[in-house]
């Protein structure tokens, strides 16, 4: 099959203009917008305002509404331009929503203009951002969102069409990766390799490609599987084709793999982003007073993950938190639970895995440094020199914070990270203390730590090193 | 001359209400907006804003009403009445928002239910106007003139 590049065109509606490389004289009228917005007069005036411009305008003042004009005409739309406080969905669901399965170009907006609000757009690949009330010229060049998108994706094209064509026919579903703005939250993890999807391409390869595949139901086992594989080959390594390779489940597809890498790799980086955002250098890893850990639920978690690991709990609860994980609306309230997996992933390629609470050793290792988490998990004093390395991948914040505390076991240094840490913090912290020789404060500490988790009357105000020397106890 | 007579306390009204600071600039999108597709566009967003505006002004009345105060749920409120104070003009029912939404995050119930009075006694007085503003208006396409919008 030929797949050199051609032009895309975006299918028969209106005003068919083509892609940047052969615009037509009526570019960019006609392109298709989808408004949603919960607010009536911002959606009626939005709606004028595009029509101003010469776009087709689709509106509606539910998400789900929404999502459903989508996948009912995947082709039907250009660009989706979305309110984030929605009663029904929150915008940033619909964006990662859109994101997976139509793969379209979101802008979002909101009255909103305060700075983590407008950051958790970035983390979750919106290509804009407009603040409230939008004004006509804010919206004349959405266009070019469009048009960047698609070029991304002509390079991808090129780029797969070196590779085995066989792949790139089969590859009809959302790609891997939708996050084409700055990945400047993502720290060491790159998007090496985007690989972009063209809606017509797909279409238009319909008789070769199986277009309408049977649903993959993602349930806790195979999850799990997923997981275990992408673990194995390493987050940056974890390509679609080798996880399902690993995975060796018949019947799944590549395209079944990507997409759900794809959601697993969102939610990842939400938690990266959340973290990395919240906290600055060497701020308490607290974090912000009122940061919602949920506490018990991780603490919750973190057991289920130990019964688990020990045999004691049936892996498939410890996936359905993962798998309902995935499925969590972007909120704080999702940090507890994304914890336990994040704390799952590195602690797979170990499966000597002992938790603090009510257990005596807890020996975190993970070979991995978790790159993209910025925590390095490994416990042993021995690889400090590891560790540092590993710090200075992460960038400077770690380094930071590894250098303020070269006295003493820098690796606790590390923990001061963002609060979403705090409960791996108190873990490790906990499992050090009962691995020191002088273990003056184990007592202490053994008791503290299921409290730590909790958040609250755990390390408060840690700024430095944890332990200033390895008889001081745990300041608790 | 009726007509001119009209246009002339349109245009005067008009100002002022930009000089008062019940209107701003997004007021001036909204006009420019309108056009003979759209006559009706500006009394339409109006319209919408003030039936939107009146049911969130009862849902914040009845939310600072509970024995148990949901201040997430007033900061939704607050938020989206803010949202599209602004994005028809009306400056200072934003402004009043934007202080509530301050008392909304101190949990202060007192201080809350003097913001919701204060934001509704904007919109009450932005409501007068814009609705006397849309008078003329449509008394001005009546008497035979061009809509001054």
């Amino acid at each position: 099959m030929d797949l050199g590049v051609k032009p895309v065109s975006f299918t028969s509606s209106s005003a068919s203009w083509k892609s940047a490389d052969g615009v037509s004289d009526q570019f960019p009228a006609g392109l298709r917008v989808l408004v949603v917005d919960d607010d009536p007069t911002c959606l009626r005036i939005l709606e004028k305002m595009l029509k101003n411009c010469l776009y087709e305008v689709t509106t509606c003042n539910r998400a789900e509404v929404a999502l459903k004009f989508l996948r009912d005409n995947k082709n039907g739309y250009d660009i989706v331009i979305s309110d984030v406080h929605m009663p029904d969905m929150d915008g940033f669901k619909l964006l990662e929503h859109v994101g997976l399965e139509m793969d379209l170009p979101v802008i979002m907006m909101s009255a909103d203009d305060s700075k983590n609000v407008v950051m958790k757009g970035v983390t979750h690949g919106a290509c804009d951002y407009l603040i409230k009330p939008v004004r006509m010229e804010a919206l004349k060049n959405i266009w070019q969102h469009v048009v960047r998108k698609k070029k991304h994706e002509w390079k991808e094209k090129d780029f797969e069409q070196s590779g085995s064509v066989d792949e790139v026919e089969r590859q009809q579903k959302p790609p891997e990766d939708v996050d084409y703005s700055s990945s400047a939250n993502e720290g060491n993890w790159k998007n090496s390799k985007k690989r972009k999807d063209e809606e017509d391409e797909a279409e238009e390869r319909d008789d070769s490609s199986t277009l309408k595949k049977p649903r993959v139901v993602w349930s806790v086992e195979l999850h799990q599987q997923f997981v275990t594989a992408v673990n194995q080959l390493g987050i940056d390594k974890a390509v679609p084709k080798k996880i399902l390779e690993l995975m060796n489940v018949p019947g799944l597809t590549r395209e079944n793999v990507a997409s759900h890498l794809q959601k697993y790799r969102l939610y990842l980086r939400r938690l990266s982003g959340v973290s990395q955002h919240q906290n600055g250098l060497g701020s308490s890893f607290m974090g912000p007073p009122d940061a919602p850990f949920g506490p018990m639920s991780s603490l919750s978690g973190v057991d289920l993950q130990a019964l688990a690991a020990s045999g004691q709990l049936p892996p498939q609860s410890l996936a359905t938190i993962q798998a309902a994980a995935l499925g969590r609306a972007t909120t704080k309230s999702a940090i507890p639970v994304p914890l336990v997996d994040q704390r799952n992933i590195f602690s797979f390629e170990n499966p000597k895995l002992r938790f603090v609470d009510g257990q005596q050793q807890q020996n975190i290792n993970s070979k991995q440094v978790s790159l993209l988490h910025g925590i390095p998990t490994n416990m042993d004093s021995k690889q400090l020199a590891t560790l540092h390395q590993s710090a200075q991948s992460f960038g400077s914040m770690s380094m930071h914070v590894h250098s303020q505390a070269s006295q003493s076991n820098s690796l606790l240094t590390q923990m001061v990270q963002p609060p979403s840490r705090a409960q791996i913090l108190n873990e490790i912290n906990g499992s050090h203390a009962l691995n020191l020789p002088s273990s003056a404060g184990q007592p202490v500490l053994s008791q503290a730590v299921p409290n730590a988790v909790l958040g609250r009357s755990g390390i408060e105000n840690v700024r430095g090193p944890v332990f200033t020397s390895v008889s001081s106890p745990l300041q608790l | 001359m009726e007509v001119d007579q009209l246009q002339r306390t349109f245009h005067h009204y008009h100002a002022s209400l930009f000089n008062e600071g019940f209107l701003d600039e997004q007021f001036v999108q909204l006009q420019q907006l309108q056009d003979e597709s759209n006559p009706g566009f500006v009394v339409e967003v109006v319209s919408l804003f003030f039936e939107d505006s009146e049911r969130l002004l009862n849902d914040l009345s009845k939310a600072l009403d509970q024995e148990n105060v949901d201040f997430r749920k007033i900061d939704a409120h607050v938020h989206q009445l803010k949202g599209s104070s602004s994005s028809i003009g009306a400056q200072r029912v934003r402004d009043a928002c934007i202080a509530f939404r301050n008392f909304c995050d101190e949990r202060n119930i007192e201080a809350c239910l003097k913001c919701l009075q204060q934001v509704r006694q904007e919109y009450l007085l932005v409501k007068t106007k814009l609705e006397a503003l849309l008078r003329l208006e449509q008394q001005i396409v009546a008497a035979g003139g061009a809509s001054p919008m």
